[in-house]
């Protein structure tokens, strides 16, 4: 009988007999007996959980509460006890005073071992996906700078570019390709799809739902990475943020910014574009900037492949342009020259899902609005473009009496809600006055508080 | 000597390898179970039928209890009126009404959602105005104390200024969520392993619910995963759950909270509604003050009254009031029962007056700093030793040291006798570059239409010692072995603070040996008896001396013993660097422990401490109820954006007054850490309960602490050099809960930068936390907007 095999603290380990969706951090804990591991929310927003992932593609931190196991077939897991106290963010953490209860410390040592590797230096980015109620930060910084001046131990690196080679396991359905993919969805349309279980794994371990038959999606490798053309950005649907990040970066710095807020870095290391797109949360955060971008979306079904604006996708709220055994394989966005503003308004700057987020993209042609695409998430059930607002500008001068004319544009356009995130006024205030951001900050004045220093 | 040296804490090595072992990491016996909570989905309600057959039938579940199983195992710290679950009603959502005991953890949780319960729903008291109009209370009346004479306050004044202010309540957020484990012993005992500050109060609950007497049930903590407050009362639960199951099955059971249940179940801090009349001179000087505290307490009394009481006795920060009225209502709603946070009503209290100084000095025109400064208690330092001081000839018949002339009083009549915060906050004001920053912002301001900066410097004086004054004692047993290792115990419990690390440096330089010859215990009831919480800031100095004054006995006995073989005078022993020398005779501290154990001298002791000078009357409002007062101030400066009201805070500078640190690396990160958690309170910490008392903000997905890049660009952070006049354990001062008010700094500054916006005609009005959604809804009205 074969498992799910991979790469624990240096060891190989074959795992059998578990139910697809047990977490890592539940077996580490209960069945390997490796306790260092923290459950602190068991939902991915705190980070005390935090492992280090390795394949071909490179290290990543990611949350273990919400990782289950297949997830890890064919990679290198490190634990904190895989670091066996001898890294330099151990040390330089001891030394710094970056550790109180200590409760936190274990997943904040794993995200700093990994930005270590990788040569992370934005150390307030890179972290924020890992709470601590103690410290307030500071010292754990100081101790991310000290140890940034080490070098990484070559046993560490040794053992996770030691990626071992596997053959799918059997019983756990984790498809190679499209194809595969394409042919086990049409076998159980009522299946579910898991690329990172960032949305998923809250299913499992807050609602406590039996998911039915599920495929990984993590191995699907015809349907990852980023093609750039003359005519398009081409993203496969299993590429997760983080490679998207940096790819969009040179084309759309905007879209590269909202990115960086979105989630944690351990959240966008597991969650794709595809996911993003397919589960259909009002707010998204990358469907509006798609959206605003002219993004086309690609959905296969079996042998049959259709592609339709992203904004035709989402129908109304839990409800999208889906069938049955179809899923998203990519999205493009047309090459174009740069307009793009994201504005993502959240109660905490990093790691918070958006209470509304407005993407611009605005061209003007000699002193006139010759095109618009608007769209803003958290505003109705789904993600949606303001067309109401985009044809109040286009034809008309770029100027602040143009976007005052507008203004009134927003009331027609959306009834937003609210909840513990915002109010419905305070959302619709917001969305017209991001507006009036994107002009401002077009003129030149200063409108973002980030780049503000004392 | 260890004390005083910036040591790490003494876990960090096991922190930072994954060793340290919290309750859920201990390794358990095969067969423990595991235990969960069904909840009440209704905020006020009789519950009409159970129907638990689901829930019996579930995988795993060994046994299904409700209230009329088990009748009233009582979890409150204070009156009685906690039932562990539901008897016949219930009174807020999340409120526990039966217990799944399963053969796992994921397993007791499937079950637990099983339960279908029907409830005969009754209006539920949410609001003040509610509580208010039902007389909904704890206490038969509201608190009132006053002092001076308001009326003529009033009268005097140049003009009379009315506010209201809101603030929210905090969900404490603890990394490691509540949890216990309880393994039965032979005869009906209980070894009980909690994260709690207050391992006596577990123990007296456990042996409550079961009818055993205290000396049947254990308890030991040897660390929390923070505690914050939220693990002085609110861990009962769990445990006397734990206790009962495990009675009832002979097995050792295990409960933790998942987080989403641990942030509707559990109490947070108190919110509260200050309104407020002032009377002024022209100067700003406050001549008469009228407060009224509403605060929503939830349904149970847990700790409420001495949360509501140091709010009061924070009224006044660190300001002369001669005309104060306070009046405080605590109100009984139905939600989770409010509880101990950090600061325990201080920080509420303290916003109270901070607020009114920012809105004098928007009436007046003026810096808030000047209004500030303008009314602190007037200085005052003990009266130094000298020519015609008592202290010349510090004789038993000298006269005390008398007040110096001049003193002033809380309005709760206790003598500032040390007040420090005119050279502090010179000294910040200085460091921080106030004047020159408050200026330059504004004229950054007046060259940016969309962004705008504002600064604050605000003051904290908070309160030294429980208000419970048979609180303030503490016990401590100390073992020296006759390899010259030390064992140590005591009283309190480590959540993170640092203390065990603290009282061992005590401990080590007691004996003059290093400090890793000491070893650090788990708390244990067992060993001290009839501790109290580790709270009101007061675990080290409460520990720390009666870990010296066993360490003492024990030093004293061995030096008694050496000088007797040696042929001299106890005195002549000394004890430094790991060597006790008796005249030329040099040996090692295993040497001087042996020779003591060999001539049959005890090595082991008892300390004990009761803190002096204390008298309180919390009914009066009178007396004094703080053995000192711990200072600081803080300088913040911050940027919002007037578009969206989105923050950030640019610099922060904090001075602040730990006494003579024990140990400045770990009193600075008590510094920081308060500081941000503070910030957090009044800014994106934002709790929000329903029309139907249903907490939406249940889960870190949507209640915010800061994050890492959320702390001050720049931080600066440096401790008062001063030692505390009063005798405390090395002359340090308590370091746990007066940082956390320098995030009040943060709202001030906010309100600065939102003034920024007006002509200065209305006050800024900005109740906390201010979210970005607050900050808009301010700067619309300061730029006359519809309200």
């Amino acid at each position: 009988m074969t498992g799910i095999h991979f790469v624990l603290n240096g060891a190989a380990v074959t795992v059998t007999g578990q139910p697809p969706t047990r977490t890592l951090l539940d077996w580490l804990r209960e069945d390997r007996g490796l306790k260092g591991t923290k459950e602190g929310c068991n939902e991915g927003d705190c980070g005390a959980c935090t492992v280090m992932v390795s394949d071909a593609r490179g290290s990543r931190a990611v949350n273990a509460c919400i990782l289950f196991l297949p997830q890890l077939h064919g990679k290198v897991v490190h634990t904190v006890e895989g670091l066996k106290g001898q890294h330099p963010v151990q040390a330089a953490m001891v030394a710094e005073h970056g550790s109180q209860c200590g409760f936190c410390t274990p997943g904040f040592i794993m995200s700093m071992a990994t930005g270590h590797l990788n040569g992370v230096t934005d150390h307030d980015t890179h972290l924020a996906g890992n709470l601590c109620r103690c410290t307030g930060y500071a010292p754990i910084v100081r101790a991310a700078e000290s140890a940034s001046r080490e070098a990484v131990p070559e046993w560490l690196k040794a053992e996770a570019s030691a990626v071992p080679s596997v053959e799918p396991p059997e019983g756990v359905a984790l498809p190679r390709s499209s194809d595969e993919l394409a042919a086990w969805y049409a076998a159980h349309p009522d299946g579910r799809l898991i690329a990172g279980a960032t949305d998923v794994g809250l299913w499992v371990t807050k609602q406590l739902r039996d998911l039915g038959p599920v495929a990984f999606l993590a191995g699907v490798e015809d349907m990852r990475g980023i093609e750039v053309t003359e005519d398009a950005i081409h993203i496969g649907a299993v590429t997760t943020i983080a490679e998207l990040l940096p790819a969009v970066a040179p084309h759309h710095p905007g879209f590269a910014a909202m990115l960086r807020r979105y989630g944690s870095a351990q959240v966008r290391e597991a969650a794709t574009i595809g996911g993003n797109i397919a589960n259909g949360s009002p707010i998204g955060d990358s469907p509006p900037a798609l959206i605003a971008l002219g993004a086309t979306l690609y959905l296969r079904k079996g042998d049959t492949r259709r592609s339709l604006p992203l904004e035709e996708f989402f129908l109304e709220y839990g409800k999208q342009d889906r069938e049955p055994g179809e899923f998203v394989e990519a999205v493009s966005i047309p090459r174009q020259p740069d307009r793009l503003k994201c504005y993502k308004i959240s109660k905490r700057f990093d790691q918070d899902i958006s209470a509304l987020l407005g993407c611009f993209n605005v061209t003007v042609d000699g002193g006139r609005v010759s095109a618009a695409r608007i769209a803003y998430g958290g505003m109705a059930g789904i993600p949606k473009r303001a067309t109401a607002v985009e044809a109040a500008l286009v034809g008309q001068p770029w100027t602040e009496a143009t976007i005052t004319a507008a203004l009134p544009a927003f009331a027609r356009e959306f009834t937003p809600m609210s909840d513990m995130r915002a109010s419905a006024e305070y959302r619709l205030e917001a969305a017209q006055n991001l507006l009036l951001r994107y002009f401002l900050e077009d003129q030149g004045l200063a409108t973002n508080v980030l780049e503000v220093s004392a | 000597m260890s004390v005083h040296k910036p040591l790490p804490h003494d876990a960090a090595p096991l922190h930072v390898t994954g060793e340290a072992r919290y309750v859920d990491d201990i390794p358990t016996p095969a067969g423990t179970l595991h235990l969960a909570f069904g909840l009440s989905s209704v905020a006020h309600g009789e519950i009409t039928s159970m129907e638990l057959s689901a829930v019996r039938a579930a995988p795993g579940v060994v046994a299904v209890l409700t209230g009329d199983d088990i009748g009233h195992a009582d979890c409150s710290p204070s009156n009685n009126d906690e039932p562990l679950l539901a008897l016949g009603m219930v009174h807020y959502v999340g409120q526990p009404v039966f217990l799944v005991i399963a053969d796992s953890h994921l397993n007791a949780r499937k079950a637990a959602r099983l339960g279908k319960i029907t409830y005969a729903e009754k209006p539920a008291t949410l609001t003040v105005e509610q509580a208010l109009a039902a007389d909904s209370r704890f206490e038969d009346a509201p608190r009132i104390w006053a002092r001076g004479n308001l009326p003529d306050g009033f009268a005097k004044a140049a003009k009379v200024i009315e506010g209201r202010l809101e603030m929210g309540g905090q969900e404490h957020f603890y990394l490691e969520g509540q949890a216990a484990l309880v393994q039965p012993q032979e005869g009906g005992d209980m070894h009980v392993t909690s994260s709690t500050q207050h391992p006596t109060e577990i123990q007296h609950k456990v042996a409550h619910a079961l009818h055993l007497p205290m000396h049947a049930v254990r308890v030991e903590t040897r660390r929390m995963g923070g505690g914050f407050g939220g693990k002085e009362s609110q861990g009962n639960h769990l445990a006397v759950a734990c206790a009962l199951a495990a009675r009832l099955t002979g097995k050792p059971c295990k409960m933790r909270y998942d987080r989403d249940d641990d942030m509707v179940v559990t109490g947070k801090r108190h919110d509260f509604r200050i309104d407020y009349t002032v009377g002024i001179d022209a100067e700003g000087r406050l001549l008469a003050v009228d407060f009224t505290h509403y605060t929503r307490a939830g349904w149970s009394m847990d700790l409420t009254l001495p949360v509501a009481d140091r709010a009061m006795l924070h009224a006044d920060n660190a300001y002369w009031l001669p005309n104060i009225r306070i009046e405080s209502h605590r109100l009984r709603t139905n939600m989770c029962s409010a509880t101990a946070y950090r600061g325990f009503g201080g920080p509420q209290g303290m916003l109270g007056i901070e607020r009114v100084m920012d809105h004098v000095a928007s009436v007046l025109g003026k810096d808030p700093l000047e209004i500030r400064k303008a009314n602190f208690y007037r200085a005052s330092t003990p009266a130094k030793a000298g020519p015609g001081t008592g202290k010349r000839f510090s004789a038993e018949h000298s006269p005390k040291t008398a007040a110096a002339p001049g003193v002033q009083t809380t309005p709760y009549g206790q003598e500032v006798e040390d007040f420090i915060l005119h050279e502090l906050v010179a000294q910040l004001e200085k460091s921080a570059d106030y004047a020159a920053r408050k200026a330059k912002i504004a004229d950054w301001n007046a060259a940016n239409p969309v962004l705008k900066k504002g600064i604050a410097l605000t003051p904290v004086k908070f309160g030294i010692s429980f208000t419970l004054t048979h609180l303030n004692q503490a016990g401590a047993l100390v073992h020296v072995y006759h390899d010259g290792s030390i064992h140590l115990n005591h009283g309190g419990t480590e959540m993170g603070q640092g203390l065990f690390q603290k009282v061992a440096q005590v401990a080590a330089s007691a004996f003059g040996v290093p400090v890793e010859a000491v070893k650090i215990t788990a708390t244990d009831t067992a060993k001290v008896p009839n501790t109290s919480a580790t709270a009101a800031s007061s675990g080290s100095d409460l520990n720390g001396m009666a870990v010296k004054a066993a360490c003492d006995t024990i030093r004293d006995r061995i030096a008694g013993h050496l000088a007797e073989r040696h042929k001299t005078t106890a005195d002549k022993v000394s004890f430094a660097e790991g060597r006790v020398s008796v005249g030329t005779v040099d040996m090692s501290f295993a040497e001087a422990a042996m020779s003591a154990y060999t001539a049959r001298v005890s090595l082991s002791s008892t300390g004990y401490y009761a803190t002096p000078k204390l008298a309180w009357d919390r009914i009066a409002g009178d007396g004094r109820p703080f053995f000192y007062f711990a200072y600081g101030a803080a300088c913040a400066e911050v940027v919002i954006d007037t578009l969206t009201g989105e923050n950030r805070i640019l610099r922060v500078d904090i001075l602040h007054d730990a006494g003579t640190s024990l140990n400045p690396a770990l009193d600075k990160g008590q510094v920081e850490g308060g500081f941000v958690q503070g910030a957090g309170w009044l800014t994106t910490e934002e709790l929000v309960w329903d029309d139907k008392g249903r907490l939406r903000t249940h889960a870190p997905s949507t209640y915010k602490i800061p994050a890492c890049g959320d702390r001050p660009r720049v931080f600066n952070v440096d401790l008062w050099v001063g030692a505390n006049p009063e005798d405390t354990i090395h002359k340090s001062k308590a370091v746990g809960e007066p940082p956390f008010m320098h995030g009040i700094a943060v709202l001030m500054a906010l309100s600065d930068a939102v003034a920024a916006c007006g002509d200065g005609s209305t006050y800024v009005n900005l109740d906390a936390p201010a979210t970005a959604e607050r900050i808009l809804g301010a700067v619309r009205r300061q730029r006359g907007g519809y309200v």
